[in-house]
């Protein structure tokens, strides 16, 4: 969505879901960009309609929570067998391994514990969400009932006008970007 | 491409647009508050102020304050953690595991569900912080390096385990609840009128503008916040019931506790969603959104869980009788008809007998016969763990030290503290955030909207 800033943008608001949908596969199939739609909730479908990739946010989770796996394997290790090895309750500490089953509860909760966290942190930063950001829709009344459509502007202003007109934008807004 | 089942009763009642849902549900907000809200709120806090008291009066003095006695040294405290702890789980189950199994109607009801997860966890947390006597030494059930040579926590230890549970749960299930609210706190942001209020659903909301991207994000991490919270509740109450399972008291060294435990949590937590939203809808008047679907469901799954318990302590019983162990078989002779033989049957009568009236349609379906209920589960679940703490260690090995324990008033004091706490915090949110999911809602407008589905129904699917 880099590119967008050079070229002028058309912004349209529309009212429904459904047509707001159909609107971008129609404009897409002829040729346009859609840059953005910013809308009061979910549309299922959309992404895919815009052509957007599916986010890599689970991945990412999944390696999170090894490293959480990981960090707890390491952490019963080095306090239970290597740093100071206790006899409790004559459970086995030989070696790691033999005490594991008792460590298995805080090895969940860890990983679930880093891949939960991990992964909300990368949600807010790929977002740009933070504390007392600037609202990020430039139009209020797209988290109530409107959506709105940013289209890149390439070719005359008037086909796409008529076009989002077609499709039954409510209000048409050429910016400059 | 909305098209829902005509079978199925709309979720969303009346001629509902995205418009109307956005103001019904930014309307508390942006109201004053009902005298019915200052009133609860007032004793609410008052309540929680008397507990403030008789904490500091325990961390003051110490916990000889209380009834605990040589025998039984472990009381109301744990009983407590374990009530507020087991009320949490419902929150997680309905934003969790409904989500899971794709459950349209808890949309209307998770946000509420899971700040009653994260007050109730909160209370819960409490508990174990004061029961250790002395407070200010907490920080030592933390892994972290020390002044002791390398004198470590101990992790085979369940209550070690507690803490990593509790812990992760609480912080878990708040991003989890604040994830969700940020679009949520967006649009209360974005129709704000007075600048300050403007201003703090500023900050509240991160900038939220509802990109597309952003929302293919959203979906998706609430898609894997789920599955990991779903085990993760499971591994909550389980590890609770480790603390007593894992010991060798008889009553208490019970394979069957942590299934057993997990069904009695969603049981009372159920029970206390219904008592808080049948205040909620109606205070707020969200009948609309919150309907006899939604209580009729929750119902369902408190007469399930119900009986589920009820398999538990019967199986028990059996266990017992059958392991051939004398002791084993004297402490639930013990539970059902020594000294606290009136504890057990309120038990027995509250969570076994009352949920099976919920196999009466006219009876779930009734709004103040659902309300009587639910609180007559959350007295039961309570007795269910005083039953087990209590009357499996008053009467031990030795009879000449066999003991009651009596409460003293700072036992009581705790207690009623932390409810007035649990209110103080769940009033203060119905006042200041959004209490229903909107944006969520909104996307099942068009399949579950009364009007929409009408409109299906005479014109055909589209």
């Amino acid at each position: 969505m880099g590119h967008t800033k050079h070229n002028p943008i058309v912004r349209a608001l529309f009212n429904d879901d459904d047509v707001v949908l159909d609107a971008v596969k129609d404009l897409r199939s002829s040729g346009y960009h859609i840059s953005e739609v910013y809308s009061p909730f979910p549309i299922h479908g959309l992404d895919e309609a815009m052509g957007l990739k599916r986010t890599r946010l689970s991945t990412a989770a999944f390696f999170y929570g090894l490293a959480g796996l990981f960090f707890a394997s390491w952490l019963t290790y080095y306090t239970m067998t290597a740093d100071w090895p206790q006899n409790i309750g004559g459970k086995p500490n030989a070696y790691w391994f033999l005490n594991m089953p008792a460590f298995v509860p805080v090895m969940f909760e860890l990983t679930v514990f880093f891949a939960a966290h991990l992964m909300c942190w990368s949600y807010f930063a790929v977002n740009k969400l933070y504390p007392g950001a600037k609202a990020q829709n430039p139009d209020p009344r797209t988290t109530d009932d409107h959506f709105l459509m940013e289209v890149e502007l390439e070719g005359k202003e008037t086909d796409l006008t008529k076009k989002l007109q077609e499709l039954g934008a409510l209000e048409i807004l050429k910016v400059e970007a | 491409m909305h098209y829902e089942s005509p079978v199925r009763n709309s979720l969303i009642l009346g001629d509902k647009s995205y418009k109307d849902i956005t103001n019904d549900i930014a309307k508390p907000v942006e109201s004053k508050a009902p005298r019915a809200w200052w009133i609860a709120f007032s004793t609410a806090f008052v309540m929680f102020l008397w507990g403030i008291g008789c904490i500091l009066y325990t961390i003051g003095t110490g916990i000889g304050v209380w009834g605990l006695n040589k025998t039984v040294d472990w009381a109301w405290d744990i009983t407590n953690f374990v009530w507020w702890v087991g009320i949490g789980h419902a929150g997680t189950l309905i934003s969790a595991v409904l989500l899971l199994f794709r459950q349209k109607w808890r949309m209307a009801i998770n946000r509420s569900a899971e700040a009653m997860t994260i007050f109730s966890v909160i209370q819960a947390g409490l508990f174990p912080l004061i029961h250790m006597g002395r407070i200010w030494m907490a920080y030592w059930v933390m892994p972290i390096p020390n002044q002791f040579g390398s004198l470590w926590v101990n992790f085979n230890s369940p209550l070690l385990w507690d803490v990593f549970a509790i812990s992760t749960y609480l912080t878990v299930s708040t991003v989890f609840w604040y994830v969700g609210l940020i679009p949520d706190f967006a649009m209360i942001r974005d129709r704000a009128i007075n600048p300050v209020q403007k201003h703090i659903y500023k900050i509240l909301s991160f900038g939220w503008g509802g990109k597309a991207k952003h929302w293919q994000r959203f979906e998706e991490v609430s898609l894997v916040l789920a599955g990991l919270a779903t085990p993760l509740v499971l591994s909550v109450h389980t590890i609770v019931s480790f603390d007593f399972a894992t010991s060798v008291i008889p009553g208490w060294h019970t394979t069957i506790f942590p299934p057993y435990f997990v069904a009695g949590a969603i049981f009372s937590g159920f029970a206390m969603v219904q008592t808080l939203l049948l205040i909620v809808r109606k205070i707020f008047k969200m009948e609309d959104y919150i309907n006899i679907e939604h209580i009729e469901m929750m119902n369902i799954v408190i007469m399930v869980t119900g009986s589920i318990v009820g398999v538990a302590y019967i199986t028990e019983l059996f266990i017992a009788w059958y392991s051939g162990v004398e002791y084993e078989q004297y402490a639930f002779l013990n539970r059902a008809t020594g000294p606290y033989w009136w504890a057990y049957w309120a038990m027995m009568t509250c969570n076994v007998f009352s949920p099976q009236f919920m196999w009466s349609k006219k009876l779930r379906t009734n709004l103040i016969f659902t309300f009587v209920i639910s609180i007559v589960v959350n007295i039961g679940m309570w007795f269910e763990r005083f039953v087990i703490i209590v009357t499996s260690i008053h009467r031990d090995y030795l009879p000449s030290s066999w003991s009651m324990f009596s409460p003293t008033f700072v036992d009581i004091g705790i207690y009623i503290g932390t409810i007035g706490f649990f209110f103080v915090l769940f009033l203060l949110y119905a006042r200041t955030f959004p209490v229903i999911a909107q944006a969520e809602l909104k996307t099942i407008l068009k399949s579950s909207g009364e009007n929409f589905k009408k409109h299906h129904d005479e014109h055909g699917a589209h």
